[in-house]
Protein backbone atom coordinates (compact mmCIF):
# COMPACT_ATOMS: atom_id res chain seq x y z
CA UNK A 1 0.00 0.00 0.00
CA UNK A 2 1.40 3.07 -0.97
CA UNK A 3 1.83 5.83 1.49
CA UNK A 4 0.45 9.19 0.89
CA UNK A 5 1.82 12.60 2.04
CA UNK A 6 0.51 13.77 5.04
CA UNK A 7 -1.01 16.98 4.75
CA UNK A 8 1.49 19.20 6.99
CA UNK A 9 -0.88 22.58 5.93
CA UNK A 10 -3.57 21.39 8.24
CA UNK A 11 -3.95 20.32 12.18
CA UNK A 12 -3.41 17.01 13.39
CA UNK A 13 -4.81 15.58 16.34
CA UNK A 14 -2.44 12.71 16.84
CA UNK A 15 0.37 15.47 16.79
CA UNK A 16 -0.88 16.44 20.55
CA UNK A 17 1.11 14.73 23.02
CA UNK A 18 -1.90 14.33 24.99
CA UNK A 19 -4.05 13.18 22.78
CA UNK A 20 -1.50 10.77 21.04
CA UNK A 21 -1.13 9.41 24.32
CA UNK A 22 -4.66 8.72 24.96
CA UNK A 23 -4.88 6.87 21.68
CA UNK A 24 -1.66 4.89 22.19
CA UNK A 25 -2.77 3.42 25.56
CA UNK A 26 -6.19 3.97 27.25
CA UNK A 27 -8.59 4.03 24.29
CA UNK A 28 -8.34 0.09 23.43
CA UNK A 29 -9.20 -0.66 26.98
CA UNK A 30 -11.83 2.17 27.04
CA UNK A 31 -13.75 -0.55 24.61
CA UNK A 32 -14.99 -3.72 25.87
CA UNK A 33 -15.19 -5.60 23.20
CA UNK A 34 -11.46 -5.43 21.91
CA UNK A 35 -10.53 -5.66 25.50
CA UNK A 36 -12.01 -9.05 25.10
CA UNK A 37 -10.43 -9.87 22.03
CA UNK A 38 -6.85 -8.75 22.56
CA UNK A 39 -6.05 -6.24 20.50
CA UNK A 40 -3.06 -3.91 21.10
CA UNK A 41 -2.21 -0.67 18.73
CA UNK A 42 1.37 -1.12 17.17
CA UNK A 43 1.54 2.03 16.02
CA UNK A 44 -0.17 5.61 15.18
CA UNK A 45 0.74 8.07 13.14
CA UNK A 46 -0.67 10.94 10.55
CA UNK A 47 -3.10 8.87 8.68
CA UNK A 48 -2.36 5.66 9.49
CA UNK A 49 -2.92 2.67 12.42
CA UNK A 50 -1.56 -0.67 13.02
CA UNK A 51 -2.98 -2.73 15.23
CA UNK A 52 -2.19 -6.45 16.49
CA UNK A 53 -4.53 -9.71 17.36
CA UNK A 54 -2.34 -11.99 19.24
CA UNK A 55 -3.23 -15.47 18.27
CA UNK A 56 -6.14 -17.35 20.60
CA UNK A 57 -7.83 -20.84 19.36
CA UNK A 58 -11.24 -19.10 20.52
CA UNK A 59 -10.90 -17.17 17.58
CA UNK A 60 -11.38 -20.47 14.82
CA UNK A 61 -14.56 -19.88 13.19
CA UNK A 62 -13.51 -23.63 11.06
CA UNK A 63 -13.76 -26.20 13.62
CA UNK A 64 -11.95 -28.81 10.33
CA UNK A 65 -9.26 -26.36 9.17
CA UNK A 66 -8.89 -24.41 11.95
CA UNK A 67 -9.07 -21.20 10.07
CA UNK A 68 -9.66 -17.90 12.01
CA UNK A 69 -13.04 -16.82 11.79
CA UNK A 70 -13.76 -13.72 9.15
CA UNK A 71 -16.07 -12.44 11.96
CA UNK A 72 -12.70 -11.75 14.48
CA UNK A 73 -10.29 -10.52 11.20
CA UNK A 74 -13.39 -7.71 10.51
CA UNK A 75 -13.12 -6.90 14.31
CA UNK A 76 -9.75 -6.04 13.43
CA UNK A 77 -9.97 -4.04 10.37
CA UNK A 78 -12.89 -2.15 11.88
CA UNK A 79 -11.30 -1.23 14.68
CA UNK A 80 -7.82 -0.21 12.95
CA UNK A 81 -9.46 1.59 10.41
CA UNK A 82 -11.83 3.55 13.08
CA UNK A 83 -8.18 4.23 14.49
CA UNK A 84 -7.02 5.09 11.68
CA UNK A 85 -9.86 7.60 11.15
CA UNK A 86 -8.66 9.27 14.42
CA UNK A 87 -5.35 9.76 13.36
CA UNK A 88 -6.42 11.68 10.54
CA UNK A 89 -8.95 14.20 12.21
CA UNK A 90 -8.21 17.88 13.25
CA UNK A 91 -9.69 17.57 16.23
CA UNK A 92 -12.20 15.25 18.67
CA UNK A 93 -15.04 14.05 17.92
CA UNK A 94 -17.28 11.02 16.93
CA UNK A 95 -17.36 8.55 14.50
CA UNK A 96 -19.52 5.33 13.05
CA UNK A 97 -18.68 2.95 10.09
CA UNK A 98 -20.67 3.56 7.11
CA UNK A 99 -19.69 0.94 5.28
CA UNK A 100 -17.20 -1.78 4.80
CA UNK A 101 -16.14 -4.37 2.15
CA UNK A 102 -13.32 -7.02 3.02
CA UNK A 103 -11.94 -9.13 0.55
CA UNK A 104 -10.54 -12.32 2.25
CA UNK A 105 -7.63 -13.63 -0.06
CA UNK A 106 -6.32 -16.51 1.91
CA UNK A 107 -7.17 -18.13 5.27
CA UNK A 108 -4.99 -16.71 8.02
CA UNK A 109 -2.78 -19.51 9.41
CA UNK A 110 -3.44 -20.87 12.99
CA UNK A 111 -1.72 -19.92 15.89
CA UNK A 112 -0.05 -16.60 14.05
CA UNK A 113 -0.57 -13.17 15.19
CA UNK A 114 -2.78 -11.04 13.02
CA UNK A 115 -1.64 -7.55 11.85
CA UNK A 116 -3.83 -4.72 10.12
CA UNK A 117 -2.43 -1.45 9.23
CA UNK A 118 -5.28 1.11 7.91
CA UNK A 119 -4.91 4.30 6.36
CA UNK A 120 -7.19 7.22 5.99
CA UNK A 121 -6.60 8.12 1.94
CA UNK A 122 -9.36 10.71 2.04
CA UNK A 123 -10.52 12.92 4.54
CA UNK A 124 -13.54 15.17 3.90
CA UNK A 125 -15.91 17.21 6.05
CA UNK A 126 -18.55 14.31 6.34
CA UNK A 127 -16.61 11.36 5.57
CA UNK A 128 -13.52 9.16 6.06
CA UNK A 129 -12.15 6.97 3.14
CA UNK A 130 -9.97 3.93 4.76
CA UNK A 131 -8.15 0.98 3.47
CA UNK A 132 -6.42 -1.54 4.94
CA UNK A 133 -4.72 -4.82 5.34
CA UNK A 134 -4.93 -7.73 7.18
CA UNK A 135 -1.33 -9.78 7.54
CA UNK A 136 0.44 -12.23 9.18
CA UNK A 137 3.72 -10.40 7.53
CA UNK A 138 3.92 -7.01 5.80
CA UNK A 139 4.60 -8.46 2.50
CA UNK A 140 2.07 -11.02 2.69
CA UNK A 141 -1.56 -9.84 2.51
CA UNK A 142 -4.43 -11.98 4.29
CA UNK A 143 -7.47 -9.70 3.96
CA UNK A 144 -7.76 -6.20 2.14
CA UNK A 145 -10.74 -3.78 2.69
CA UNK A 146 -11.56 -0.15 1.79
CA UNK A 147 -14.50 1.34 4.16
CA UNK A 148 -16.18 4.82 4.31
CA UNK A 149 -16.64 6.09 8.09
CA UNK A 150 -19.12 9.39 8.82
CA UNK A 151 -17.92 12.30 10.31
CA UNK A 152 -19.49 13.50 13.16
CA UNK A 153 -19.51 17.12 14.84
CA UNK A 154 -16.80 17.82 17.24
CA UNK A 155 -18.39 17.23 20.24
CA UNK A 156 -15.94 16.10 22.81
CA UNK A 157 -18.53 16.03 25.92
CA UNK A 158 -20.50 13.32 24.28
CA UNK A 159 -17.57 10.73 23.44
CA UNK A 160 -14.04 11.45 22.06
CA UNK A 161 -13.12 7.89 20.83
CA UNK A 162 -15.65 5.75 18.95
CA UNK A 163 -14.03 2.34 18.82
CA UNK A 164 -15.65 0.65 15.83
CA UNK B 1 -14.80 -35.77 14.61
CA UNK B 2 -16.15 -36.51 11.23
CA UNK B 3 -17.85 -33.22 10.65
CA UNK B 4 -19.60 -33.73 7.31
CA UNK B 5 -21.26 -36.97 9.33
CA UNK B 6 -22.12 -34.15 11.52
CA UNK B 7 -23.24 -31.83 9.16
CA UNK B 8 -25.08 -34.38 7.50
CA UNK B 9 -27.15 -35.26 10.77
CA UNK B 10 -27.81 -31.54 11.60
CA UNK B 11 -29.62 -31.36 8.55
CA UNK B 12 -31.49 -34.31 8.26
CA UNK B 13 -32.60 -33.35 11.70
CA UNK B 14 -33.15 -29.35 11.07
CA UNK B 15 -31.10 -28.60 13.81
CA UNK B 16 -28.02 -26.97 13.98
CA UNK B 17 -27.17 -25.75 17.18
CA UNK B 18 -24.90 -28.64 17.20
CA UNK B 19 -23.01 -27.17 14.78
CA UNK B 20 -22.80 -23.36 16.06
CA UNK B 21 -21.49 -24.84 19.12
CA UNK B 22 -18.25 -26.32 17.49
CA UNK B 23 -17.46 -23.07 16.23
CA UNK B 24 -15.12 -21.11 19.07
CA UNK B 25 -15.50 -17.34 17.96
CA UNK B 26 -19.64 -18.23 17.89
CA UNK B 27 -19.49 -19.31 21.28
CA UNK B 28 -17.39 -16.19 21.82
CA UNK B 29 -19.59 -13.50 21.24
CA UNK B 30 -22.89 -16.21 22.35
CA UNK B 31 -24.52 -16.56 19.10
CA UNK B 32 -27.32 -19.28 19.26
CA UNK B 33 -29.92 -20.42 16.22
CA UNK B 34 -32.86 -18.27 17.69
CA UNK B 35 -35.43 -20.51 15.79
CA UNK B 36 -36.20 -21.75 12.16
CA UNK B 37 -38.87 -21.22 10.02
CA UNK B 38 -39.80 -21.70 6.04
CA UNK B 39 -36.99 -18.68 5.49
CA UNK B 40 -34.23 -20.54 7.04
CA UNK B 41 -32.53 -20.10 10.62
CA UNK B 42 -32.88 -17.02 12.56
CA UNK B 43 -29.23 -16.47 14.35
CA UNK B 44 -29.37 -14.02 17.48
CA UNK B 45 -26.22 -12.48 19.56
CA UNK B 46 -27.53 -11.93 23.25
CA UNK B 47 -26.33 -8.35 24.35
CA UNK B 48 -23.36 -8.31 26.94
CA UNK B 49 -21.39 -5.91 28.40
CA UNK B 50 -18.08 -8.04 26.67
CA UNK B 51 -19.65 -7.27 22.77
CA UNK B 52 -20.01 -3.19 23.39
CA UNK B 53 -17.83 -1.44 21.11
CA UNK B 54 -18.72 2.19 22.02
CA UNK B 55 -18.98 2.32 26.16
CA UNK B 56 -20.79 6.27 25.96
CA UNK B 57 -23.56 5.44 23.59
CA UNK B 58 -23.29 2.51 24.12
CA UNK B 59 -23.24 0.43 21.44
CA UNK B 60 -22.67 -2.54 20.04
CA UNK B 61 -19.07 -3.16 18.04
CA UNK B 62 -19.59 -3.26 14.17
CA UNK B 63 -17.16 -6.72 14.46
CA UNK B 64 -19.38 -8.37 16.32
CA UNK B 65 -22.45 -7.35 14.17
CA UNK B 66 -19.87 -8.22 11.30
CA UNK B 67 -19.21 -11.97 13.13
CA UNK B 68 -22.88 -12.59 13.65
CA UNK B 69 -23.91 -12.10 9.98
CA UNK B 70 -20.56 -13.67 8.67
CA UNK B 71 -21.92 -17.00 10.94
CA UNK B 72 -25.47 -16.46 9.50
CA UNK B 73 -24.40 -16.81 6.50
CA UNK B 74 -22.02 -19.22 6.63
CA UNK B 75 -24.15 -21.61 8.61
CA UNK B 76 -27.81 -20.43 6.52
CA UNK B 77 -25.58 -21.93 3.40
CA UNK B 78 -24.43 -24.88 5.14
CA UNK B 79 -28.42 -25.49 6.18
CA UNK B 80 -29.60 -24.78 2.74
CA UNK B 81 -26.84 -25.85 0.16
CA UNK B 82 -26.03 -29.00 -0.98
CA UNK B 83 -22.52 -28.83 0.95
CA UNK B 84 -21.09 -30.73 3.44
CA UNK B 85 -18.01 -28.71 4.07
CA UNK B 86 -18.05 -25.47 5.73
CA UNK B 87 -18.39 -22.41 3.18
CA UNK B 88 -15.50 -20.30 2.68
CA UNK B 89 -16.04 -16.45 2.70
CA UNK B 90 -14.41 -14.90 -0.21
CA UNK B 91 -15.66 -11.24 0.40
CA UNK B 92 -18.14 -9.50 1.76
CA UNK B 93 -20.02 -6.08 1.75
CA UNK B 94 -21.65 -4.77 5.31
CA UNK B 95 -23.51 -1.56 5.42
CA UNK B 96 -23.99 -0.39 8.93
CA UNK B 97 -27.70 1.56 8.78
CA UNK B 98 -28.43 2.13 12.74
CA UNK B 99 -26.26 2.01 15.89
CA UNK B 100 -26.00 -1.38 17.59
CA UNK B 101 -28.33 -0.57 20.96
CA UNK B 102 -27.67 -2.69 24.03
CA UNK B 103 -31.02 -4.97 22.77
CA UNK B 104 -30.21 -8.63 21.64
CA UNK B 105 -29.76 -8.85 18.00
CA UNK B 106 -30.92 -10.98 15.27
CA UNK B 107 -29.76 -12.03 11.65
CA UNK B 108 -31.55 -14.18 8.49
CA UNK B 109 -30.50 -14.47 5.28
CA UNK B 110 -31.64 -15.22 1.85
CA UNK B 111 -29.58 -16.93 -0.97
CA UNK B 112 -29.77 -14.62 -3.52
CA UNK B 113 -27.90 -17.10 -6.28
CA UNK B 114 -27.21 -20.03 -5.88
CA UNK B 115 -24.13 -21.36 -8.30
CA UNK B 116 -22.21 -24.40 -8.45
CA UNK B 117 -19.11 -22.54 -6.64
CA UNK B 118 -20.07 -19.91 -5.71
CA UNK B 119 -22.83 -18.46 -3.65
CA UNK B 120 -24.01 -14.76 -3.63
CA UNK B 121 -26.05 -14.84 0.60
CA UNK B 122 -28.03 -11.69 0.98
CA UNK B 123 -28.01 -10.63 5.24
CA UNK B 124 -30.36 -8.76 7.40
CA UNK B 125 -29.56 -8.10 11.25
CA UNK B 126 -32.02 -6.22 13.39
CA UNK B 127 -32.85 -5.60 16.89
CA UNK B 128 -36.33 -4.86 18.08
CA UNK B 129 -37.92 -4.37 14.81
CA UNK B 130 -37.58 -5.98 11.63
CA UNK B 131 -38.29 -3.31 9.87
CA UNK B 132 -35.45 -1.12 10.85
CA UNK B 133 -32.24 -3.18 10.12
CA UNK B 134 -29.38 -2.03 11.74
CA UNK B 135 -27.08 -3.65 8.88
CA UNK B 136 -27.23 -5.80 5.54
CA UNK B 137 -24.74 -7.31 3.82
CA UNK B 138 -23.84 -9.31 0.73
CA UNK B 139 -21.38 -12.02 0.52
CA UNK B 140 -19.81 -14.11 -1.44
CA UNK B 141 -18.92 -17.70 0.01
CA UNK B 142 -17.63 -20.72 -2.01
CA UNK B 143 -19.37 -23.66 -1.86
CA UNK B 144 -17.77 -26.38 -3.92
CA UNK B 145 -16.96 -29.15 -1.60
CA UNK B 146 -13.89 -30.39 -3.35
CA UNK B 147 -12.54 -27.22 -4.04
CA UNK B 148 -10.86 -27.23 -0.68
Amino acid sequence: MSTPESDSSRPYLIDQPKYRRHIMSEALSEIPHSAVLGLELVSAERDRAVMRLPYRDIFIGNPETGALHGGVVLSLVDSTSGKAVFCAVPAPETIATLDLRIDYLKPASPGLDLYCMAECYKLTRTVAFIRAQVYHTEDDPIAHSVSTFMRASSDVSKSTMRGS
Amino acid sequence: MDYQAMFEQARSFGDYAAVDALIPYARLLGIQVDHHDALGPVFRVPYKWDNVGNVHLPAIHGGVIAGLIENAAILHLLWTSESLTMPKVIDANIDYLRSGRPLETFARCSTTKQGRRIANVAVTCWQDDLEKPIAVARYHCKVTPEDR
